[in-house]
């Protein structure tokens, strides 16, 4: 018996609850499939591949007999990223301290803001041509293709994201610090570098971790700053191997062998990047800082 | 009293002055960027005419023809097949995480959806490759075989296809159309849903009359970032379209993107001075295609945020206007 004042929930429309609360669970379990098959599938048929010497030579570029492994490959991403990494942050959180210091809501911190958000929206593929038109084809450093421009083909890649995560930790060191360091009689320089920086320090970390991860996989600008090279190569102005690239190429080749070492690479490279988003994520979890 | 000394000052507006300039940077260098890729694409341009390269279907290098269509077309096709897939699942699973799942699973389950991100796009291409095009082939032909009165379905299945690629751009879109839908359902106010559950609705019916309608724009925004996004993915794709100019009858068929042909043919075309230039010209229609859709996913996410903030600062009023002393 039902007293209550609502009517009791007819049968149909109970059983339409259930059937959308049903479909709820199997869309997010239909979401969370493809990400077990990859990286399933990339431990069967990569894991195989790990070995010593595996990471401690080089792709030799024969087709058939020793294939090599791809120490130059992992060395080089690393190399690429990190000068990426060094470019794009500094500058992101630079533009970012602008845009929250100084900027605020005015109409050129706007204009600012909306650029930022093109660059996030420009196809990484289109960064690449921009770098080949501008520093590749015209042989700036007295080389065609060179690892210093696929790195700054990246940093373009990363400088809006850098920004982005950077405006927004900025954001919410609270106003109070700021003023109280002012009125103490601290000049603007110093409050930032010793108040505003060091509070959103976690915030800023996880950040740039998070556009090193994007950087670190992207395939496409390389493709037209770089480009491959078999051996270790410590030279920037030279031609340097990448994960990513070693990829592309071995998938496109017609020797299982090759093929294989495509998936170790790849198991390789989905380490390092969900190595690097999850330290972004513990470091987020110590800050203080909370949206 | 408190006056600095000029000296004492200078650091301050050096500072000032240098973030300015490096934010100004970013305007100078979108302006180059823009500036420098027209520059390159006006041979294709004048040797074709611009509406031609867009819009005419003949893409032959070697006969110097560079009519973009099918390229254009397998853009679209592919980055819409990858809404039509992604987006319900992306937004049901938004709901779910936060409306419907366990409190303690939440976390969770957000890291997981977001892994989906972390993983390069090269990645998916060779898994694309190398394990759903052989695995679904059999599936493909069995929908193209039972759903052949449907439009655009039908006839003999190639391994890469639109729909592979579509299906792959779906997933590679899943993590950012959840994110931003997760962030627009969060901020329904608990009124409103209190206020369904109040009247008698199910949960069900509370979701549809109290989420789903208040962050309508929020999520057409996201799905507009997700379609963005799915445009401008070049290296899984050009790994599983199959990289043929021409213009597929059916989502089986093999056929090729404006991000894919950059990529795949970018070799062959750097000695060729034509050639290259309409791979640029590419490169400038897909910048010119992104551009306006991620300005219109954010026009839409913004037209969210005012309807949003109307609705707070009615709340406010009548909260103030409740308060003793308030309304005064």
């Amino acid at each position: 018996m039902s007293t209550g004042i609502l009517p009791p929930i007819s049968a149909r429309r109970r059983r339409t609850d259930r059937l959308m609360s049903g479909l709820f669970y199997a869309a997010t379990g239909i979401a969370l499939v493809p990400l077990l098959l990859i990286i399933g599938y990339l431990i069967k048929e990569g894991a195989s591949q790990f070995s010593a010497a595996f990471f401690t030579t080089d792709p030799t570029g024969n087709f058939a007999g020793d294939i090599g492994g791809i120490r130059s490959a992992v060395l080089g991403t690393i190399e690429m990223v990190a000068i990426a990494t060094l470019i794009s942050v500094p500058i992101g959180i630079a533009v970012a301290i602008w845009l929250v210091e100084y900027g605020k809501r005015s109409k050129p911190a706007a204009i600012i803001r909306y650029l930022i958000d093109v660059m996030t929206g420009v196809p990484s593929v289109v960064f690449g041509l921009f770098i080949y038109v501008s520093l590749v084809e015209t042989g700036i450093g007295g080389s065609g293709f060179a690892a210093w421009k696929g790195s700054v083909a990246i940093s373009l890649l990363m400088l809006p994201i850098v920004a982005r995560s950077s405006e927004v930790v900025l954001d919410l060191v609270p106003n109070g610090l700021r003023e109280s360091a002012l009125a103490l009689g601290a000049p603007r320089w110093r409050v930032i570098a010793t108040v505003v920086l060091p509070t959103a320090l976690p915030g800023l970390i996880t950040g740039s971790l998070l556009a090193v991860a994007r950087g670190a996989g992207e395939t496409a600008p390389l493709l037209f700053t770089v480009q491959a090279a078999m051996g270790i190569n410590f030279n920037l102005s030279e031609r340097m191997n990448s994960l990513p690239l070693e990829i592309f190429n071995d998938v496109q080749s017609s020797n299982p062998a090759v093929v294989t070492r495509a998936w170790g690479a790849a198991l390789t490279l989905v380490l390092l990047v969900l190595a690097i988003t999850l330290l972004a994520r513990i470091v987020a979890g110590r800050s203080r800082l909370k949206p | 009293m408190l006056e600095r000394s000029p000296m004492a000052r200078l650091p301050d507006q050096a500072l000032r002055w240098i973030l300015t300039a490096l934010s100004f940077g970013i305007l100078l260098l979108l302006v180059y960027f823009f500036g420098k890729l027209s520059l390159e694409s006006v041979d294709v341009f004048q040797h074709q005419g611009i509406l031609s390269f867009a819009f005419s279907n003949d893409w032959n290098p070697s006969q110097s023809q560079f009519g973009g269509l099918a390229l254009l077309f397998g853009s679209v096709a592919t980055a819409l097949i990858a809404l039509v897939i992604g987006v319900p699942i992306a937004v049901a699973t938004a709901v779910f995480i936060v409306e419907l799942c366990p409190s303690r699973l939440r976390s969770p389950l957000t890291i997981l959806v977001e892994l989906l991100a972390a993983v390069p796009s090269v990645v998916y291409g060779l898994w694309g490759v190398f394990f759903l095009i052989p695995r679904l082939r059999p599936f493909e032909q069995w929908a193209a075989d039972t759903f052949s009165f449907l439009p655009w379905v039908g006839g003999p299945v190639a391994g890469p296809s639109y729909f592979i690629a579509g299906l792959i751009l779906a997933i590679m879109i899943i993590p950012v159309v959840s994110a931003i839908s997760r962030e627009v359902i969060s901020t329904v106010p608990t009124d409103h849903k209190e206020a369904a559950l109040a009247l008698g609705a199910t949960r069900w019916e509370m979701i549809r009359t109290a989420i789903l309608p208040y962050s309508r724009s929020g999520i057409s925004g996201a799905a507009m970032l997700g379609l963005g996004r799915a445009l401008g993915e070049t290296i899984a794709v050009t790994l599983v379209i199959g990289n043929a100019a021409v213009i597929g009858h059916q989502i089986f068929d093999q056929g090729y993107s404006l991000a894919a042909v950059i990529a795949n043919e970018f070799g062959e075309a750097s000695a060729v001075p034509l050639y290259s230039s309409a791979l640029f010209a590419c490169g400038l229609l897909l910048f010119i295609v992104t551009l306006v859709v991620n300005g219109l996913a954010r026009y839409i996410v913004s037209l969210g945020d005012i309807e949003r903030r109307v609705e707070r600062a009615r709340r406010s009023e009548r909260k103030s206007a409740a308060a003793p002393g308030g309304a005064a």
